[in-house]
């Protein structure tokens, strides 16, 4: 009960703080708000570059194109050599016959022009599928694949996978770059509201030390005080993450730009972002209150 | 039985100037002692020692079985919760009402509503202030913010009150008034050392005076004869 008190206390003394110095206490606020707004853009852009970036490893696919004179000995040889290289996650024989159909199939005018070709007018290769592990090691695998005896040629969409990869890399480290950087400044900001805090609280420190307050007496209600202003700087980003992503979401139908790039669905993504940013704001508030105390409240 | 005992004790401080030095001085419990001398004679940071507010170049000094001097800045608390100080400047929260002041030394120890509602208002009959609970300290005279600054010292029940000149600015006849407060606190068990510059008081309560000069003990007197040798 008494601990209850002594929190319930500190809090009401956190809250009079805030609101004592409330021009400050705004442009900590609105500097944390701001801050996480850029968080949540950053998770949101991030996470669903994450998502696309899966969605597309899971589609690369390394195509050995086989000569169309081996037999099918050699052909069994070359899935050999496929299944002992690192990184290989799996494979498949595709015929030219497979895929001939395959491509009459998905259009008409494919259709019209293989309709009469026989085996041996069919200039379509046979192929192997394959499937990698890791996508930063596909370019070692395509390689090695070419070296083997009866593969003409190595096709996996090369170039533009990296690119992607290395643009997708770009964005997130543009955005956790942006996110310290506003971090620190907010933490700065949050350092200097309590600073004047502790000013304007001097004789009343000074009392609470006469009559024999600890230092955890004396410091934590500047430190429940940063903490406040990290939640109340949350409340802004959280309902613009929920609402806003949600309403994204819908507007776009769950894909951006085509149906490849697919959306996450929102729940529990927002709720997980919003938790996120919570905890961000509060920790933010939390440590520029500790190092304004460290720094200017010595007992 | 000694509630205050120092022992050879020194105070140099960083600029060089000696404050005090070669003291050694006991306080019974229960004793209501003045300390007087000129001014630079090593009062003020001798009752600064006692409440670790300073720390003692060498030598050791004891107040209600803690070695102030050895205690590290985080513990100071635990010194500060025997002892009750007032300031000739009460050091009131200007903000805050006559009870909000007194009861505040208790909030911070987290005790129930009700408990620091009945000290407070005990205390603050004691003081004679028990109607101006609601009064601000500027709607207050300085005696009046004296007697709340002593009922908020009092208020946690500490064995020791240390007053550094309570009475300084107060006219003689509120002075009196205060003298009379800190007698009846005294009467109830509390030790008191009290700082003053004036005389009067002290030949009027007629108890222990020491004097002080050049940071040692000049005089050490009993009850009365101080303004006997003086005059």
């Amino acid at each position: 009960m008494k601990t209850i008190r002594i929190i319930v206390r500190n809090i009401r003394d956190a809250f009079k703080g805030v609101f004592r110095n409330f021009s400050l206490s705004f442009a900590s606020i609105s500097c944390i708000t701001i801050t996480l707004i850029v968080v949540a853009i950053s998770m949101v852009l991030s996470e669903n570059v994450d998502n696309f970036t899966v969605i597309v490893e899971k589609d690369v696919t390394i195509v050995a194109f086989l000569d169309n004179e081996l037999t099918s000995e050699q052909i069994e040889e070359i899935k050999d050599k496929i299944s002992i290289i690192d990184n290989v996650e799996k494979y498949e024989f595709k015929s030219k016959q497979t895929i001939t159909e395959e491509m009459r199939d998905s259009s008409e005018v494919f259709d019209n022009i293989m309709k009469n070709w026989d085996d041996d007018e069919n200039p379509i290769q046979n192929t192997y599928q394959i499937k990698v592990t890791d996508i930063n090691g596909i370019k070692k695998v395509a390689d090695e694949i070419k070296n083997i005896d009866g593969v003409t040629l190595v096709k996996y969409g090369e170039g533009m996978v990296e690119q992607l990869i290395s643009a997708f890399e770009f964005i997130h480290k543009i955005c956790i770059g942006a996110v310290i950087a506003l971090i620190l400044v907010t933490a700065f900001l949050i350092s200097n509201t309590i600073k004047i805090t502790i000013g304007s609280r001097q004789r009343e420190i000074g009392i609470m030390r006469l009559i024999g307050a600890s230092n955890l007496n004396i410091r934590i209600p500047f430190i429940i005080e940063g903490l406040l202003l990290g939640i109340l700087g949350s409340i802004i980003p959280i309902a613009t993450t929920i609402y806003g992503y949600t309403e994204l979401y819908k507007h776009f139908d769950g894909h951006l730009f085509s149906n490849f790039i697919k959306l996450i669905t929102p729940v529990p993504f927002v709720y997980k972002t919003s938790v996120v940013l919570l905890v961000v704001g509060v920790l933010v508030g939390m440590f520029g209150s500790w190092r304004a105390v460290k720094k200017h409240l010595k007992i | 039985m000694d509630l205050i005992k120092l022992t050879n004790v020194k105070k140099t401080y960083r600029t060089g100037v000696t404050a005090i030095q070669d003291l050694n001085l006991r306080i019974a419990k229960g004793d209501f002692v003045f300390i007087i001398g000129s001014t630079g004679c090593g009062k003020s940071t001798l009752i600064k020692m006692l409440y670790r507010e300073e720390k003692p170049t060498s030598g050791q000094i004891v107040v209600g079985g803690i070695d102030v001097g050895k205690l590290r800045n985080g513990k100071v608390y635990k010194i500060r919760r025997k002892i009750g100080v007032v300031f000739q400047d009460y050091k009131l929260l200007p903000k805050s009402t006559v009870f909000e002041n007194v009861a505040f030394a208790l909030e911070i120890f987290g005790l129930p509503k009700d408990e620091i509602y009945a000290k407070v208002i005990k205390v603050l009959e004691l003081v004679g202030l028990k109607n101006k609970i609601k009064n601000y300290p500027s709607q207050l005279s300085g005696g009046e913010q004296q007697r709340v600054a002593i009922a908020r010292a009092i208020v946690n029940g500490p064995k020791l009150l240390i007053c550094d000149e309570p009475t300084g600015n107060l006219d003689p006849e509120t002075s009196m008034e205060i003298m009379q407060v800190l007698e009846e606190i005294n009467k109830l068990g509390t030790t008191i050392i009290m700082v003053t510059h004036d005389i009067n008081i002290v030949k009027q309560m007629n108890k222990r005076v020491i004097v002080l000069d050049s940071g040692r003990v000049l005089k050490d007197y009993e009850k009365g004869t101080y303004s006997h040798e003086n005059n």
